[in-house]
């Protein structure tokens, strides 16, 4: 328990920090947070008033940092220049399309990398060669790569499913975001199918699991109790670490499928300079990143009470 | 991971190891036709890459333009082969740069230990925080699109793994005998680290580099792709894959699968390479 509560400190600090360079980038771009802030836009005399006013650029650096920091635990993460809109509001209206992506992608993940790789692991020979090839080959292609081939193959070739949006209700939304899925997941996926093999060989070769066998356990049952329970430890590390890095993948993803989700809003608010909204999704994704490596420290856990926190 | 080495005597690293398998004089084979591509891309390439041909509008594949043309009729094949130039400099950069930061930061933290390692160990900790791309995205919100502001963010993303991964590794080879008895010499720490520590390090250092390279080729060919990084009208492989999108869907593929397998090639040579250096390393 009371490492849990150092864990959270640690945690609230790093946030704490990131929050800060974030702010600061404000200061490291040429002509200071002013140009930043203005970005492409030529400011009005008002305008150029108002963002003083609402960014307390008379104030001392450490004071605005506060106000800008108390603000963003509030939900207030600033407007908009571009859109003319709440950064919290833009951003909520996205988060739906991102994490259903996410979420799907993530299923796709965990049960096609987890079966591969103990398929492979205890098959051996042809099949896990072909799986191994398989893995390879999809760890070293890029994920907008695949989109790209999924879209013309698919999508505008075959027509089975549409080219962009994002679709709308459950059924249509997931049928909208398969291919999407499907992008972000072949490579995460294969990086956890070679994970899963190794940990899983790795276990078959250990004394416990010979003992099973020699006790004449049922090899269905030595393979679910003393290999993959045995082999999890692992295999939850790196599906957490593979979940918490969808977010920066969706980015790319949802720009190859024309999906209005946080990444491309991410994209379109560099292009344009839209200040406020790149720190605000910056915060988020880091925030989202931090947390879900958080919970996956929590449920070593569960797999392994020698490591509960 | 290594024996330790006799003081003042450097050790080479055995990297001609690596060249073993024919999958490694495959994979090496490849990353050396293409680097000489990308050197010799004004001698080899049959066309001006940005000299648009209306006769060759997506045009197919023939004989006097092998991978066709693109939407406006540049020819392919001689952008593919000065695209190399761009995409496979700047990860070459953010490799060197993110290992010599990180290198330095690893033997300053596994050397100094207490409050130093402390801070460099923490600070690693923030910037483990931000996912790779994000931290070139960032970079490029602040400096503008462009390679220069890809190359510093993806260099800052990969520091913290390169000294990761090195600082434990440092910490190891600091705690042998080799090290103290050097010490006891009178050698100064700079010297035992530069010509003792240093060299031990060397496979590692080698291995890390080479694996993250094909993650360093498919991040920045990723920001490339989003219209972040490389500007058109260069020729560069992500943004290839790009432009050759909407050629696809017209019915010609080339531009986007010439230039996208071609990453894929580099990143498949340099993650061979990458595995089998860290076995030899370990």
């Amino acid at each position: 328990m009371k490492s849990l509560l150092r864990r959270l400190a640690g945690l609230a600090v790093v946030l704490l920090v990131a929050s800060f360079l974030v702010y600061g980038m404000l200061y490291l771009v040429p002509g200071g947070p002013m140009a930043f802030l203005l970005g492409n836009h030529s400011g009005t005399p008002e305008q150029i008033a108002a963002i003083r006013h609402q960014y307390h650029l008379d104030d001392p650096f450490l004071v605005r940092y506060y106000h800008w920091l108390s603000g963003a635990l509030t939900g207030n993460l600033g407007s908009s220049l571009v859109y003319k809109q709440s950064v919290a509001s833009l951003i909520g209206a996205r988060t739906t399309t991102t994490l259903t992506l996410v979420a799907y992608a993530a299923v796709l993940i965990v049960l096609g990398g987890v079966t591969a790789g103990t398929v492979g692991a205890l098959r051996g020979g042809r099949t896990d060669a072909a799986i191994s090839l398989a893995s390879s080959v999809f760890l070293a292609t890029p994920a907008f790569l695949v989109g790209v081939v999924l879209v013309v193959v698919f999508a505008n070739d075959l027509g089975w499913f549409p080219v962009f949006g994002a679709g709308s209700g459950l059924g249509d939304r997931l049928y909208h975001l398969t291919l999407p899925a499907l992008t972000l997941a072949l490579g995460n996926g294969a990086y956890l199918a070679r994970i899963t093999r190794a940990s899983v060989r790795a276990e078959l070769g250990r004394e416990h699991v010979e003992t099973a066998r020699s006790r004449g356990l049922a090899e269905g049952r030595v393979v679910r109790r003393h290999v993959l329970r045995n082999a999890a430890v692992p295999i939850t590390t790196v599906t957490g670490l593979t979940i918490a890095g969808l977010l920066a993948g969706s980015v790319v993803v949802e720009d190859v499928f024309g999906l209005d989700g946080i990444g491309s809003l991410f994209v379109r608010a560099i292009l344009q300079r839209d200040m406020a909204v790149v720190q605000a999704v910056v915060l988020v994704l880091v925030a989202a990143f931090v947390l879900v490596n958080l919970v996956v420290d929590l449920c070593y856990s569960f797999l392994d009470p020698r490591m509960a926190p | 991971m290594s024996s330790p080495a006799l003081p003042g005597r450097l050790r080479l690293p055995r990297l001609p190891a690596a060249l073993r398998s024919p999958a490694q004089r495959i994979a090496v084979g490849l990353l050396v036709v293409l680097a000489a591509a990308a050197l010799l891309a004004p001698v080899i390439a049959p066309y001006d890459p940005d000299l648009p041909d209306l006769f060759n509008a997506l045009g197919p594949a023939s004989p006097t333009h092998w991978l066709g043309g693109d939407a406006v009729g540049r020819d392919v094949l001689s952008r593919v082969i000065w695209g190399a130039r761009t995409t496979l400099l700047g990860p070459l950069l953010v490799i060197v740069c993110s290992t010599a930061v990180g290198g330095t930061l690893a033997i300053l933290a596994a050397w100094c230990g207490g409050k130093v390692d402390a801070v460099v160990s923490r600070g690693l900790d923030v910037l483990f925080a931000v996912p790779s791309i994000v931290f070139a995205l960032v970079t490029v919100a602040v400096l503008g699109p462009g390679l220069p502001a890809v190359v510093l963010g993806l260099t800052v993303a990969y520091t913290p793994f390169v000294a990761r991964v090195l600082r434990s590794a440092a910490l190891r080879e600091r705690n042998l005998p080799y090290v103290a008895a050097a010490w006891v010499q009178g050698r100064s720490a700079f010297a035992i680290c530069a010509r003792h520590l240093l060299p031990n390090l060397t496979p590692l250092i080698v291995a890390q580099a080479v694996s993250a390279f094909g993650f360093a080729v498919i991040d920045q060919a990723a920001v490339s792709f989003l219209g972040l990084g490389v500007q058109p009208p260069t020729a560069d492989w992500g943004l290839m894959v790009k432009s050759g999108l909407d050629s696809a869907m017209r019915g010609q593929p080339l531009e986007a699968l010439s230039a996208g397998l071609l990453i894929a090639v580099v990143v498949a040579a340099g993650n061979v390479l990458g595995d089998r250096l860290g076995e030899e390393g370990r």
